[in-house]
């Protein structure tokens, strides 16, 4: 299994290669010059060239790609700027005056609060709802519970926030404009900031994750061996329990850990419709201003968290799933 | 007293019934073999015992050790399951949960109904691993289904329906999923620990060998009906009901078919059975039977009998 792990974070390895080099390509083809932004109002084109040479973008693009990888394990300095970016450094970015790692986790902070807020309730309420639907599969509770995870589904997350913000923030006036506070420095602050972002994305999942309980479990409780539990005379707390829920764990589980995975990254809408300074926030700002060291960064770090998360879902299966062998 | 009495049993999914009025007992240390084609009944019928089967209507009685079950709460039935009725069911595999180890699930009837400890429980597991013949019991308890071979898991569902040494076991086409060889190992190994147990014991098979070789009575169904009830003897050396004598006809070796008119060959019983939504009047054989008469079509021939019984209306005369 260690061998396994090894080869595998081998691949991720190479994979963030890859995504990375597709990345450096697409924003080297894109017309847009960074050194524009940088470059100020009254830009002339001696001014520009100047500006360009600092940041070093007058270099061949494979110089230019070399210097960033070299610059993620040994740090580097910047074009002939004389800024320091230390390692690991994921370029600057000029719009923040700051480089991007520092933004980078100066964010994640905000997006992985996010993210473990509203997966534990998308899980626990997604689940539980699942559950009841598929072992009251036909009823009328599970109707109502099939018929408003689908509506769920159909609404658009900004229509969600939108309409928390509206009736939660601006008309009922029960809670602030999200304020966001770490959880250290105050505790009550960082959840009132986050509820409803927590609320926002836990409707979105939860939706999925009660239709995807509940097919497992109805195809579960299918199952030959839940009838060798019946026959065995265990209550049907157990039956349902120990022998059901835990083989619907598993297909529930792989897709727990990919879409976590994805959220730390950030959830672009809820940050920014929240005003949440996350990195989905801090994407959605750098996309506007095309500040391409960020974008670069947060899709490189967007593309680690995912290849790990699916690593980490890989190993567990074999914890859960004894016919499971790595090769 | 029989240690199990069936009478009249009758089984409805909504409204379409599919067991019809069915009886039959079984003794301790004794073995019934319900015979009959695929979607007769046989497992509906022995679900509808253990109490297994939900959304089903279930009439008739059945009597178990004096106790009537049909309409017992379901509380009672269940602390009856796995103690002193159990199952063992034809596809072993996917009978045991991928995610425990062998150990683990025969320990846990045992500890549920005899109220022992994970310790003794698992020790038992162990003994019963090894009563079933399988090697290296200790080790094997520890590892899951998948590790096992067909035959193997069949041991291990034997097992974990005998850890509470209960008086009836049913098994339902436990044989089918299995080659010719370990199949006859699994038979002698039911046999075996039926006597040593004196276990009751319901064989359910489409294969009539299997019935020859273990069954002291035999029940046929066609229809969810009983078509012929006897000792084992008598239907395989005179069976009387069509339906049973197409059965054997089409089996080598077995009962008087194969050395009649037809000199050994196999004749199969020409079109397929009936669909409970579908079942037809009369006798429900009436379409695929070759002495069919007109009130074959219409009237359904009781079931009569003493020492055997048959459900036709020409018994006597073929
Ligand atoms: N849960 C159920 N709901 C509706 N019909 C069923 C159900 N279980 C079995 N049946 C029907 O009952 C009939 C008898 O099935 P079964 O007892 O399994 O036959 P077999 O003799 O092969 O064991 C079949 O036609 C089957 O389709
Ligand atoms: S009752 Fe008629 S149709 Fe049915 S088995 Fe007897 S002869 Fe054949
Ligand atoms: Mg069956």
């Amino acid at each position: 299994m260690i061998v396994y792990a090894l080869r595998r974070l081998g691949a991720i390895a190479l994979i963030m290669l890859v995504i990375c080099a597709i990345t450096f390509a697409i924003f080297y083809l894109l017309p847009d010059d960074p050194a524009l932004d940088a470059c100020g109002k009254s830009c002339t084109s001696a001014r520009l060239a100047d500006v360009r040479h600092a940041m070093g973008l007058d270099q061949p693009v494979l110089t230019q790609f070399l210097s960033y990888l070299s610059g993620i394990f040994a740090g580097r300095t910047l074009g002939t700027s004389g800024l320091d970016c230390a390692a690991p450094c994921f370029g600057y970015s000029w719009q923040y005056a700051s480089p991007v790692w520092d933004l980078l986790l100066d964010r994640l902070g905000v997006s992985a609060s996010l993210a473990a807020g509203a997966a534990v309730l998308w899980l626990v309420v997604g689940v539980l709802l699942g559950l009841m639907a598929a072992l009251r599969k036909g009823s009328l509770l599970d109707r109502g519970i099939v018929l408003s995870a689908l509506a769920t589904t159909s609404a658009p997350v900004y229509l969600i926030a939108a309409l928390l913000i509206y009736f939660v923030i601006l008309q009922g006036e029960l809670l602030p404009f999200p304020d966001y506070q770490p959880v250290l420095d105050n505790p009550a602050a960082w959840v009132a900031s986050l509820i409803l972002p927590w609320i926002t994305l836990a409707a979105l999942y939860a939706a999925m994750y009660i239709r995807l309980t509940r097919a497992s479990m109805i195809e579960t409780m299918a199952e030959p061996y839940i009838r060798t539990a019946r026959a065995k005379g265990l209550p049907e707390r157990t039956v349902v329990v120990k022998h059901g829920l835990r083989s619907t764990m598993t297909p529930i589980l792989t897709i727990f850990g990919i879409d976590l995975g994805g959220l730390l990254a950030g959830a672009m809408i809820t940050e920014t419709m929240f005003g949440l300074p996350g990195l989905g926030k801090l994407t959605f700002d750098a996309i506007g201003k095309s500040d391409q060291p960020v974008v670069l960064g947060v899709t490189l770090l967007a593309a680690l968290f995912i290849t790990l998360a699916n690593l980490v879902v890989d190993l567990l299966y074999g914890v859960i799933d004894p016919r499971v062998r790595y090769a | 007293m029989s240690l199990l009495s069936v009478d009249n049993l009758s089984v409805a999914f909504g409204r379409v019934r599919v067991v019809d009025g069915v009886s039959f007992s079984v003794d301790r240390g004794r073995t019934l073999g319900i015979v009959g084609e695929s979607g007769s009944g046989k497992s509906v019928s022995t679900l509808a015992i253990m109490g297994l089967l939900r959304g089903a209507s279930v009439t008739g009685s059945v009597t178990f050790d004096g106790e009537e079950l049909v309409g017992a709460p379901a509380e009672r039935l269940r602390s009856l399951r796995g103690a002193r009725l159990s199952m063992i069911f034809q596809d072993p595999l996917s009978s045991l949960h991928p995610f425990y180890t062998v150990g683990e699930q025969i320990a846990e009837a045992y500890r549920l109904h005899k109220k022992a400890s994970r310790k003794v429980a698992h020790e038992r597991a162990v003994e019963m691993l090894g009563e079933v013949g399988i090697p290296a019991p200790r080790r094997r308890a520890r590892e899951h289904p998948h590790r096992f071979s067909g035959g193997m898991r069949q041991r291990v569902m034997i097992a974990m329906a005998l850890a509470c040494e209960p008086d009836l076991l049913i098994a339902d086409e436990p044989t089918t999923a299995l080659d010719v060889t370990v199949q006859a190992q699994i038979l002698e190994l039911i046999q075996r620990l039926q006597s040593e147990y004196g276990l009751g014991i319901i064989m359910i098979t489409h294969d009539l060998g299997v019935v020859a070789r273990i069954a002291d009575d035999v029940l046929v169904m066609y229809g969810g009906r009983a078509a012929e009830r006897a000792a084992s003897a008598r239907v395989f050396d005179d069976p009387r009901h069509p339906y049973t004598q197409g059965l054997l006809a089409s089996v080598p070796g077995l009962g008087r078919g194969t050395e009649g008119p037809g000199g050994g060959r196999l004749r199969a019983i020409p079109g397929n059975p009936p669909l409970p939504s579908a079942f037809p009047p009369g006798c429900r054989f009436h379409p695929r039977c070759s002495v069919a008469l007109d009130i074959c079509a219409t009237e359904q021939p009781a079931l009569l009998g003493t020492v055997r019984q048959v459900a036709c209306h020409r018994e006597g005369e073929l």
